[in-house]
């Protein structure tokens, strides 16, 4: 992976808000990268700061009150300080990004062939009317929207859920991007529809060689979609590896805690489901040292200086985390009833 | 759009029954303006004369009597001012070009101003430029008519000469003159509905540029004018459109009657500033029912416009 040129390339971003109560640090210091082809899941739970990264790759979070730093370099140039103009030709053409809430993530007023053929015409003003309504049939029957030719001129009201998320990602598609930014695509949506979402995108990413970043809080989600992780807590990332290496060898605590929590088929019913004990940390004013500290069972002394995101397993230099325990400690703390889990403050009486 | 059409007719006819009624009861019968047939009889009349106005007129009859009659007569063009002895209906038909010209010049002047200024204070929520047109609202909305009529007919008129002190000059005696004697109404009555619209716009805009899909136009790669046109403006502007409606059916129905009266325009609002004067209120009944009728018709138009504007509302 190392190898290819990375088509993203997120140095140290860092991204805070001003407020009426203070300073808030959304993203503090994250770096990560996508190759083409790649899907990357960036992993965390509300406030972790992983939909504010995905945003400013955008460049939807700028604003008066918002103060953006560090770097993302996508096709040799840097989203943060580019201009709003250069952004803009970016933006839905080369980079594309689909929504949370696709019930309102459509405009009410426009018919869906209205706005998919928007976008195209926005970035090609050479292609008529009549080729952009024949694209956006097109890329409606891409996304599994039956009848799609009758169907672009309904309104959004007149679509389900998991319809107006295919809509969202047919537009996505529709200058066919470089990358494609999914922020918690199927978080609105039933379980089966999620399933279909995301065959719509592993269809995708076999297709094109364009790379995906998949913002969830859903570990279950990316499980058999992502090539990579980057787990987001407290605004940092604390973890990042391959697939593998987070779901089977996760190095820390948090990811423990997410990854004990995921229902499975496999576990006994009569468990309480696991759970993190606590409440993440208010952004205005994270924790000294690591941010996970108050809610992890295993913190001790050096927990209070600040762990950095660094390779911690010899001969693995892409592995990293950001926890002070030994290897070896973290390979056995990580083991609860024969599962890797975050073990509980005390015994949980069920 | 048939069954919408015919409901609406429906509910417009019992809505003008309601209305009449309740104005019937309250102005002829529940109004102590003494007995309508000493006053159409005068001040010198013998009680002979005055027994003879009553029963030619029928107010002796039952009230539901005079109640169909008085309707009768008011829609049938046949209703007679008991102080002035005009024709009610004349006098109203008379008065609508002037007002219909104050109505529509004055309606799209604030429509059209307070889009400008609602969306430029939007853009510029909290800086110095909102917070000027912000002072500026309120300053236009507690600026009364007769107040402001009453400034500029001083100084622009009076003093300087540039505006008429007052009148209406008919469309088809000079596109000029006639503009010259309503630009001095328009404004003073826009003023108000400048403060109020772009207000209420100026909030609509903040909400709607909050919303979801508005983040998808910026996403698409549209540029910030297209985003605010094409997405939030075409989008905040629909409330507008249905309190503007409303309002201009006021102002067609005679409900501008400060502006009228400032500027002596002889329009409707003109004419029932005067019946309230002398308490003629078969020509006032006659204005009710003219104002009811422009509000139910519009507001029916405005709920077509809604429609086409909101593809989720449907007609019913």
């Amino acid at each position: 992976m190392s190898a290819v040129e990375p088509l993203l390339e997120v140095e140290d971003l860092r991204v805070s808000f001003a407020t009426e109560d203070g300073i808030v640090r959304a993203v503090d210091g994250v770096s990560f990268s996508v190759a083409p082809g790649e899907v990357l899941a960036i992993v965390g739970e509300s406030g972790s700061g992983k939909s504010v990264t995905a945003m400013t790759l955008m460049g939807l979070t700028r604003g008066p009150n918002a103060r953006i730093e560090g770097r993302a370099t996508f096709a040799g140039k840097d989203l943060i300080s580019a201009s709003e103009r250069d952004l803009q030709h970016i933006r839905g053409a080369s980079m594309a990004m689909v929504f949370q809430d696709p019930m309102s993530s459509l405009n009410p007023v426009y018919r869906i062939g209205h706005q998919i053929v928007e976008q195209i015409r926005v970035h090609d003003r050479n292609v008529s009317r009549a080729q952009a309504m024949a694209r956006a049939v097109e890329l409606m029957e891409r996304v599994g929207i039956p009848r799609a030719a009758e169907r672009l001129r309904s309104y959004p009201h007149e679509f389900s859920g998991g319809m107006r998320q295919r809509v969202m990602i047919a537009m996505a598609l529709s200058c066919s991007p470089k990358l494609l930014i999914a922020d918690e695509p199927t978080t609105a949506l039933d379980v089966t529809i999620q399933a279909q979402i995301l065959e719509e995108l592993r269809t995708l990413r076999e297709q094109t060689d364009a790379g995906i970043i998949l913002v969830t809080h859903d570990l279950a989600v990316v499980a058999d979609i992502a090539d990579r992780i980057v787990v987001m807590y407290s605004g940092r990332v604390v973890e990042q590896g391959t697939l593998d290496e987070i779901f089977y060898d996760p190095m820390h605590p948090y990811s423990w805690g997410l990854l004990g929590s995921i229902t499975r088929v496999d576990r006994d019913r009569s468990q309480r489901l696991a759970a993190i004990p606590g409440m993440p940390p208010s952004l205005l004013h994270t924790p000294r040292g690591c941010h996970f500290r108050p809610r992890c069972v295993h913190a001790f002394g050096k927990c209070t200086e600040d762990p950095q995101l660094s390779a911690r397993i010899p001969g693995n230099a892409e592995h990293r985390d950001r926890c002070w325990l030994e290897l070896e400690q973290k390979r056995t703390l990580r083991m609860v009833g024969g599962q890797i889990g975050l073990a509980s403050p005390e015994p949980v009486i069920s | 759009m048939a069954r919408f059409l015919v409901r609406r007719l429906i509910a417009m006819v019992a809505l003008l029954f309601v209305i009449s009624l309740v104005t019937f009861l309250l102005f002829i019968v529940a109004l102590p303006n003494g007995s309508p047939a000493a006053e159409i009889a005068g001040r010198l009349a013998t009680p002979a004369e005055v027994h003879l106005i009553t029963v030619r007129y029928g107010f002796d009859k039952p009230i539901w009597v005079q109640y169909v009659k008085t309707m009768a007569n008011i829609f049938g063009g046949s209703a007679y001012s008991y102080q002035s002895g005009f024709n009610v209906d004349q006098q109203i038909v008379a008065g609508l070009p002037a007002t219909v010209s104050l109505a529509l010049g004055a309606g799209f002047i604030w429509l059209l101003t307070s889009i400008l200024v609602g969306t430029l204070a939007a853009i510029r929520a909290g800086r110095y430029t909102d917070r000027v047109l912000t002072v500026l609202s309120m300053i236009g909305v507690s600026m009364p008519p007769f107040f402001l009529g009453g400034v500029l007919i001083y100084y622009a008129g009076y003093k300087l000469g540039i505006i008429p002190l007052g009148g209406y000059v008919p469309w088809s005696q000079g596109v000029g003159d006639w503009l010259w004697h309503l630009v001095a109404p328009w404004f003073t009555l826009s003023i108000l509905f400048i403060g109020i619209y772009s207000r209420v716009l100026r909030s609509t805009i903040l909400d709607t540029i909050n919303d979801d899909f508005v983040r998808t136009a910026k996403a698409k790669g549209l540029s910030g004018r297209q985003v605010l046109i094409r997405h939030v403006l075409r989008n905040s502007l629909i409330p507008i459109f249905s309190l503007w409606g409303l309002d201009l059916a006021q102002v067609i129905g005679g409900g501008a009657i400060l502006t009228e009266s400032v500027y002596s325009l002889h329009g409707v609002g003109y004419l029932a500033y005067q019946s309230v004067g002398h308490l003629d209120t078969i020509t006032l009944l006659a204005i009710v029912m003219l104002t009811a009728l422009a509000v139910v018709v519009l507001s029916a138009l405005t709920e077509i416009v809604y429609a086409i504007l909101d593809p989720r509302v449907r007609l019913q």
